[in-house]
């Protein structure tokens, strides 16, 4: 074939592993429920292994009879050595069945997958946070990393939304984040209820009470697909450039290693270029969001 | 590497040798039509056969495939699935192994495939050369693969008489040198093959009314072509197109449980892109809800997204999808299509 060669440069190096599609067994040594739909797992790998992510990065999750669902990470590394946690929602049948399991269980682990945000191009920099709903789980990873090493960041702007006060996830760690001076913490629902005293609208209507320095500034955001065409005119409005604003794009990722073709947006397989994206990157992308 | 002679009247003792050692899969006649089959007998073999229904792809990536079992009553027990046994794939023609050569790329790149690189390392591909089309749907001549240099362990040409035999690989040689009573080519051997690939050029023609280098090009100037919305008003999802495929590779990824329900397995099965499922996400959100934007992701896939991920094309123009298409949706009419969109 006489064709010119493009190969796409973030595809990681060839490696052959015997393993790759057979979970780790491991074990559930704490469930949290968040909210009616949200539970915590705190899972364990086998021999105290690490699991070694990087924020962003997500693993599969296996029930063995069930089947195997993508599930972000979200614990920091930095809090995570031989335990990690995944925030689960209750909507199909793994995470269903996930949902049943009891403290002690096995379930299986495979990853950590895909490229997570490049924690290192933040060093020095404002950050603005914006997740969207279930969005907090990912980026609750990169917000604690970030709190652990806070010294190396400039100012942390937390723009939180979710539907309503029952649907709002880690609300033990919204209060200490509150509570901190270094933390510009702004939370909304779209629909209060009788006990909300706090904003309401949706997220973007939190924006036009926060100034920032554009050129200083990192924006991420994480969120339903719907959320990010709204916050992303937002974050352009605000001056920050496309470079410089993140994303991470789910899809059904069924193989987690670039072949299935689930996750495939255009040329790229979401699962190794991605999850985590500058919005430069898939601007020019159809069906990215 | 080297040119070998076998005589047609050797050809039986050949296979029959081989089919000692190895399993041997080949194009079989069945209810008047061709298949890719294993067979116990060379007779059965039809190596001048037009094409297959399937290609043979689905001897390195089955239609279902375990990947490995488990047991639900102790302690969640894995054991991976058992190894590949060695197969002899013979008369593969080259629009396949072309695209067995796609799928070695996009199996063994970013994280290598252990089950797809096991079947792959335990298959000897023996290729035949077609010399004339095999029906009005191939487009094999401008997709470029109306031949190969590479990519087989031996490859035949019919010289009436006799095949020749390109070896390609030291496995080959071996299997050659094993099973049958070959000898060198002579000079008159080598000028009636290179007579014979000569008279076979013409005989197919050029089906594209562009050059192939500019289809990657011309689909990205189509992302907004309303051809997608009209072919979408007959297209029927129904993913025959990808089924019947060399080059497509998604599967789903499933869990089956025994009627016992202790034993099971992970298994994975061929899955196309055209179904609607297949971009949906856990939330509901579809990425490619209608089937336009379905159809035209298959499209840019062939000729554009794949060459761009995998450095080689995504079409071998087998025209497989043409045949298996009810509504007469196929590649050669859309790529004509969309570049006289273009010219207009």
């Amino acid at each position: 074939m006489v064709v010119t060669v493009n190969y796409h440069p973030t595809v990681g190096l060839p490696r052959i592993d015997d393993q790759l599609f057979i979970p780790q067994p491991a074990r559930i040594v704490n469930i949290e429920q968040l909210t009616p739909l949200e539970k915590v797992f705190t899972v364990e790998l086998p021999n105290g292994q690490s699991l070694g992510h990087k924020p962003g990065q997500f693993v599969e999750v296996s029930v063995l009879g069930i089947g195997e669902a993508p599930i972000s990470v979200s614990s920091s590394p930095s809090r995570s050595d031989s335990a990690f946690e995944l925030c689960v929602r209750k909507v199909g049948d793994v995470t269903s069945a996930l949902h049943s399991k009891k403290t002690n269980d096995r379930i299986g682990i495979r990853g950590p997958f895909g490229r997570g945000f490049p924690v290192d191009k933040f060093r020095g920099k404002d950050l603005l946070f914006a997740p969207g709903g279930l969005g907090l789980a990912p980026l609750r990873s990169l917000i604690n990393q970030v709190l652990d090493e806070r010294a190396l960041f400039g100012r942390v702007i937390i723009l939180y939304g979710a539907r309503n006060p029952s649907e709002l996830l880690f609300k033990y760690e919204l209060k200490d984040w509150q509570e901190r001076d270094d933390i510009e913490l702004h939370v909304t629902v779209d629909r209060g209820d009788d006990h909300w005293t706090g904003h309401t609208g949706v997220i973007t209507t939190l924006f036009s009470d926060i100034s920032i320095y554009p050129r200083n500034t990192v924006a991420i955001t994480v969120g339903p697909p719907v959320m990010y065409r709204f916050v992303l005119i937002e974050l352009l409005g605000k001056g920050i450039s496309e470079g410089n604003i993140y994303l991470s794009l789910e899809r059904r990722m069924k193989c987690g290693i670039g072949k299935c073709g689930h996750c495939q947006i255009n040329n790229i397989y979401a699962c190794q270029s991605g999850p985590v994206f500058s919005y430069k990157e898939i601007k020019g992308l159809e069906e990215a969001l | 590497m080297s040119l070998t002679i076998i005589p047609k009247q050797e050809l039986n003792n050949f296979i029959g040798s081989v089919l000692r050692h190895y399993r041997v899969a080949g194009p079989v006649e069945t209810n008047g039509h061709y298949v890719f089959d294993m067979i116990s007998d060379p007779a059965e073999l039809k190596l001048d056969y037009p094409t297959t229904i399937l290609p043979p792809k689905k001897y390195l990536l089955p239609p279902s495939e375990t990947l490995f079992h488990y047991d639900l009553s102790g302690n969640n027990r894995v054991q991976p699935d058992q190894r590949a046994q060695p197969t002899v794939i013979f008369g593969v023609h080259t629009c396949d192994l072309h695209a067995i050569q796609l799928l070695d790329v996009v199996f063994s790149s970013g994280h290598a495939d252990p089950s797809y690189l096991n079947r792959r390392s335990h298959a000897l591909i023996v290729s035949i050369e077609c010399l004339a089309p095999c029906d009005e749907h191939s487009f094999c001549k401008s997709m470029g693969t109306l031949t190969a240099e590479e990519g087989y362990d031996l490859h035949f040409t019919d010289l009436g008489e006799a095949y020749a035999v390109d070896i390609g690989t030291e496995a080959g040689d071996n299997l050659l040198a094993e099973n049958a009573d070959a000898s060198p080519a002579s000079p008159e051997d080598i000028k009636k093959l290179s007579a014979v690939l000569s008279e076979k050029w013409p005989k197919f023609s050029y089906r594209l009314d562009f050059d192939l280098s500019d289809l990657p090009s011309l689909l990205s100037l189509s992302m907004k072509s309303p051809l997608w919305s009209e072919l979408a008003k007959r297209c029927l999802s129904c993913a025959a197109c990808t089924n019947v495929c060399p080059t497509c590779f998604c599967f789903d990824v499933r869990d089956e449980i025994e009627l016992d329900l202790k034993h099971g397995q992970r298994v994975r099965i061929w899955d196309s892109c055209q179904l609607d499922m297949f971009a949906t996400v856990a939330g509901g959100h579809n990425f490619r809800q209608s089937r336009a934007l379905r159809l035209r992701h298959r499209f840019m896939r062939k000729g554009k997204y794949i060459l761009e991920a995998h450095g080689h094309l995504g079409c071998v123009g087998c025209g497989r999808c043409a045949r298996a298409c009810v509504v007469d949706i196929t590649p050669v009419n859309v790529f004509n299509e969309l570049y006289h969109q273009q010219e207009s």
